[in-house]
């Protein structure tokens, strides 16, 4: 088989557009090198030689643009990552949130869900989570469908046990999960208190207000002026005074809006938006 | 003239590369991107450890999207894939492992071989996987330099050698030759 080895400029522009036309999904403006690398990626894995059949098969084929999006996308993701991340939100941020009757957090990109069920288990351990609302967004409804059942693999429960005792956790994490064959499986009322459901950052808008909205290593996935674009949609959805936090090296310091919003903490990334 | 170095390195790499950081003239004029296998989530003062004796220099983790600049050096972070735009900013990626790794040497050499072509040298260090191979040979292909510890010097060969398997217009260098190098980088002509 030839094995595609680089994907030009105008090739990527034209499988963009393939994808925009027929199927609404827009990856314009994400960051070239790394769509470019998941694009060939899907290639070698799905056997295409060349982006003429991989827009053939993205026109004429939506079972394999089904496929095709699972790959792109990236969906890696575990509990408590970065856990002083957490540490952090347990020490400085939670306070804060319980002053408010309903407690609504939003995780932009959530993926498989596990950062939603680390907040679960997180507003738990402070008596919040019977009157905290989680919304877990992402483009990719494989992901939500996972997402919903609460279901990871047995294997990644030892790391995340790590992470959530880093993270200042001191409960047995075991508890938290019903272990089931190879897999875990999350807590009912956890899974209960997330609403799954599908958002596309790039083309959808405000849904909610939040007092706290997590959106951590997606946005650099996208270019600089999507990310503008994104975080003005953040922005719009929080109410004065409450938090947006960003992965470890994301940073608002480069952005439009960063005038609107004092830091929290620069190593985790944690920003409160001024009045 | 190149515009950027970059540092591939697994086990046995460290004392290769603080030889090359201590070996930098005072003025360099391109960017050093360093690529090291680290343990994720876990605390982190490579950034310290790597520069102990030379004040003069800092190494900075560089943000998403942050522009790559001379006479700076970089470390990739930990638990992120570290890439360059053509537009000449850095992209992270926290995407599957490559080879075992993440940061990958691979995923980095890669994507400066497309930013910059011909103006980018890597060299590729001890280890003990085959990261780093592919990357490097593409450096290669496009008319960049790169440059591979020679086995016998390494502590772990593997890495090295799965490059040199790879391409045979491969420059195999021992730390000492790869120290004087570094020294004369951009110098020759001007």
């Amino acid at each position: 088989m030839a094995e595609p080895k680089n994907i030009s400029a105008g090739e990527l522009q034209e499988i963009l557009h393939v994808i925009r036309v027929n199927y609404g999904y827009d990856f314009c403006n994400y960051s070239h090198a790394s769509i470019k690398r998941r694009i060939l990626h899907c290639m070698n894995k799905g056997n295409i030689g060349s982006t003429y059949d991989l827009k053939y098969h993205l026109t004429n084929d939506p079972l394999f643009f089904a496929w095709f999006l699972q790959s792109v996308t990236v969906n890696v993701t575990e509990m408590f990552r970065d856990p002083l991340f957490f540490k952090e939100l347990r020490t400085n941020v939670l306070d804060k949130l319980a002053a408010y009757p309903l407690i609504k957090i939003w995780h932009a990109g959530c993926s498989t869900g596990e950062e939603a069920y680390s907040m679960a288990i997180l507003l738990f351990e402070h008596g919040l989570l019977d009157r905290a609302k989680i919304y877990a967004t992402d483009l990719n409804p494989a992901n939500l469908e996972k997402a919903r059942k609460g279901i990871m693999p047995l294997v990644n429960m030892k790391e995340h046990t790590q992470n959530y005792i880093q993270s200042g956790g001191r409960n047995d994490f075991s508890a938290y999960y019903t272990a089931r064959y190879e897999n875990a499986i999350m807590r009912k009322d956890f899974r209960e208190s997330i609403v799954f459901s599908q958002h596309n950052l790039v083309t959808d808008q405000v849904f909610n207000e939040f007092q706290l909205i997590c959106c951590r290593n997606v946005l650099i996935y996208f270019n600089k002026e999507l990310q503008n674009q994104v975080l003005n949609l953040f922005y719009n959805s929080m109410a004065p005074l409450t938090y947006l936090a960003l992965g470890t090296k994301e940073s608002l310091l480069a952005s439009e809006i960063r005038s609107k919003f004092i830091t929290v903490s620069a190593t985790n990334k944690i920003f409160r938006r001024k009045d | 003239m190149t515009e950027v170095l970059a540092i591939g390195g697994s086990a046995g790499s460290l004392p290769v590369i603080t030889g090359i950081l201590d070996a930098l003239p005072t003025g360099f004029n391109y960017a050093v991107i360093i690529v090291l296998h680290r343990l994720k989530n876990v605390f982190s003062e490579m950034d310290k450890v790597l520069v102990n004796y030379r004040t003069d220099l800092k190494i900075k983790e560089p943000e998403d999207k942050e522009p790559v600049r001379k006479h700076h050096i970089y470390l990739a972070p930990q638990n992120y894939h570290l890439l360059v735009e053509e537009e000449k900013t850095f992209s992270l990626d926290y995407s599957e492992l490559v080879n075992h790794s993440r940061p990958s040497i691979d995923v980095t050499f890669d994507s400066l071989a497309q930013a910059y072509g011909p103006l980018v040298t890597c060299i590729l260090l001890s280890g003990a996987n085959r990261d780093g191979a592919a990357g490097l040979s593409k450096v290669i292909d496009r008319g960049g330099i790169g440059i591979v510890q020679d086995p016998e010097t390494a502590e772990y060969t593997s890495m090295p050698l799965a490059a040199i398997q790879l391409n045979k217009k491969i420059t195999i260098q021992t730390p000492e030759e790869i120290v004087n190098y570094i020294r004369t980088v951009n110098m020759r002509k001007k």
